[in-house]
């Protein structure tokens, strides 16, 4: 495995060498360095692949062309019918569910959408959510508790809205109710965090049974650019501080906080997104199967046993 | 900062060169001097301008709870540095440095205690340790005081003062939202009461969790109380924030809130709500 490393680091020094003469003397030594750069690239494609870095994954969860959780229930779903509005004061396209067949299962999904394009990402605050959208989070679960549906909610935000109106409206007050009627619930609840998994606004819709996350999505208490910017009053030290917050999914399933991890074409979701797809279906379908199983008060005490649990401390005598 | 300042002040001491301890403390709002002692005997509010200055947990329990009635419990549970966690400063350096600071393992403080003869679970973050930040401590105390109520009858009442999830203990710390909503579920399904009392600042996860799921929620007088702190609002919107956004009195005319209740105030509002919601007969 060493050798071929040295023999590129020693061909990289030597096309660094003749690149410095060739500007020094100004010869073109083109001839002589052109088999020497082909010979370096085709030594670098033949490295093993690290795994991405942190801040590399936080880059794949954002890439463009990443599915968002409408691309899922188009690959995965059938009948799909968006139940709009909080019955309060609004609907929120940023979080959008009903009920639909989730490979033939009749489920109530939970999504939060991103947007597809320009136009539909700012229309959907890029899945940041306001309280109307969590408001008619409740109201959905509340119909999936009355009808037995199981719970399907696909996580994909940055954060809740920070907008002025959302504070008067009472965000903190919809996260709290949203998380509380999450747990409560009597049906089977899995979560899947599919890109970014932002602080509350994300945990608001991920209380279930099971929390499953994509490979290259993460979730953390904080975006790595917020933490960035009150570490180091600097947001652009955002790959640092994404290395601190172990937000990646290997580090969440370390920590107990996801059951798993479910994998993704190589270079991310984006590049393939039947085969994306079919990953999320199978593992969704897979953990559905095996909760169908429970009764509803199992479903409740397990669910609210996994979260009592979570935590790190020691305790003194 | 501005509150470390204070309390420095407050603390009898020597300057060098003087024989004069300190008497007196400037209000953090009008800026006027006032006496300890009066501070002391009025609730920590200013006296001359009415602004609340903020508590740590033990100043907080000495003006809630009748004198002598506190007990703690727990106390045991210690933070640990499960992530980690590195940034300009070891996560375990700033922890110690805010224990010796406040002289607690964590940012909270749980017991029981009477106000006005009404016994209650009570659990006081404190401010002063890292900000009231909660990671995995602050969480699993509050989760096993409420459970303390539940196994015992009496009403919680948790008085919140936070910046909101602990970043260094990063998901785990986001976890403990869920964690402290299922814990105060065995109150709701006992018929006891859970009332939060919101001080300043109270905002972030704190905010999005276990404080604006009491069943009664009361603020003190000028708290800021919010789920995104002002500054990335303002990031977000590009205006100026209004006048009083986000303090307890805007939060009262949007129906987030259900009282505004003076701190000289608060126990007998206290006691008297409780008293209402657990059917106690009093004599007449």
């Amino acid at each position: 495995m060493t050798a071929p490393i040295d023999t590129l680091k020693e061909l990289e020094a030597r096309v660094r060498d003749l690149e410095v003469t060739a500007q020094k003397t100004g010869q073109n030594l083109d001839a002589a360095l052109n088999p020497l750069r082909a010979e370096v690239d085709r030594l670098r494609a033949a490295q093993p692949k690290a795994a991405p870095t942190r801040w590399e994954r936080v880059q794949l969860a954002r890439a463009q062309g990443r599915p968002t959780a409408l691309d899922y229930v188009d690959r995965l779903c059938t009948e799909f019918t968006e139940l709009h509005g909080d019955r309060r004061y609004g609907d929120d396209p940023a979080l959008i569910g009903g009920p639909a067949r989730w490979q033939g299962v009749p489920v109530m999904l939970l999504l939060q959408q991103k947007g597809r394009d320009t136009k539909s990402k700012i229309k959907r605050r890029f899945g940041s959510a306001n309280p109307e959208g969590y408001r008619k989070a409740v109201r959905l679960m509340d119909l999936a508790d009355k009808f037995g549906l199981p719970v399907v909610a696909l996580v994909d935000t940055q954060g809740a809205y920070p907008g002025l109106e959302a504070e008067e409206r009472g965000q903190g007050w919809a996260i709290a109710e949203s998380i509380r009627r999450m747990l409560n619930l009597r049906v089977p609840v899995v979560n899947v965090v599919i890109g970014e998994g932002g602080s509350g606004g994300a945990l608001a819709i991920g209380v279930g049974n099971r929390v499953l996350i994509q490979e290259n999505a993460w979730y953390s208490v904080i975006s790595p650019e917020g933490a960035a910017s009150i570490i180091w009053k600097d947001a652009s030290k955002a790959p640092l501080a994404a290395e601190a917050l172990r937000l990646t999914a290997p580090d969440l399933l370390k920590l107990g906080i996801v059951e798993e991890v479910i994998p993704e074409p190589a270079g991310g979701a984006h590049q393939n997104a039947d085969e994306a797809a079919r990953a999320v279906g199978e593992a969704v379908t897979r953990h559905l199967r095996e909760l169908a199983a429970q009764d509803a008060a199992t479903l409740k005490t397990d669910r609210a046993a996994r979260f009592r649990r979570l935590g790190a401390y020691t305790e003194t005598p | 900062m501005a509150l470390d300042r204070f309390f420095r002040r407050r603390r009898p001491q020597q300057q060098p060169g003087t024989d004069v301890p300190d008497l007196w403390t400037q209000c953090p709002a009008c800026k006027e001097g006032v006496y300890n002692r009066d501070l002391e005997a009025g609730a920590y509010v200013c006296p001359k301008c009415g602004h609340h200055i903020r508590l740590d947990a033990a100043q907080r329990v000495q003006v809630l709870l009748d004198e002598g009635s506190f007990t703690q419990l727990s106390g045991r549970v210690q933070p640990t540095d499960a992530l980690n966690f590195q940034d300009t400063e070891a996560y375990t350096d700033r922890l110690r440095r805010a224990q010796k600071k406040t002289g607690r393992p964590d940012a909270i403080l749980t017991g029981t205690g009477t106000i006005l003869d009404v016994p209650v679970t009570l659990a006081v973050m404190d401010f002063a340790f890292s900000g009231g930040s909660m990671g995995s401590v602050v969480g699993e105390e509050i989760a096993r005081a409420a459970e303390h109520a539940a196994a015992h009858g009496t009403p919680l009442i948790i008085v919140t003062a936070s910046g909101g999830a602990r970043m260094q203990e990063s998901a785990l710390s986001l976890m403990q939202m869920a964690k402290t909503t299922v814990a105060l579920e065995g109150l709701t399904e006992r018929g006891l009461p859970y009332v939060s009392l919101l001080t300043d600042p109270t905002t972030g996860g704190v905010t999005a969790s276990f404080a604006t799921i009491a069943d009664v929620i009361v603020a003190e007088p000028g708290a800021l109380i919010g789920f995104a702190g002002p500054r990335v609002i303002q990031q977000t919107i590009r205006q100026n924030l209004p006048e009083g956004f986000q303090r307890a009195e805007f939060l009262l005319e949007h129906g987030m809130v259900d009282a505004v209740v003076d701190r000289r105030e608060q126990r007998a509002y206290l006691a008297s709500l409780l008293g209402l919601l657990t059917r106690r007969e009093v004599s007449a």
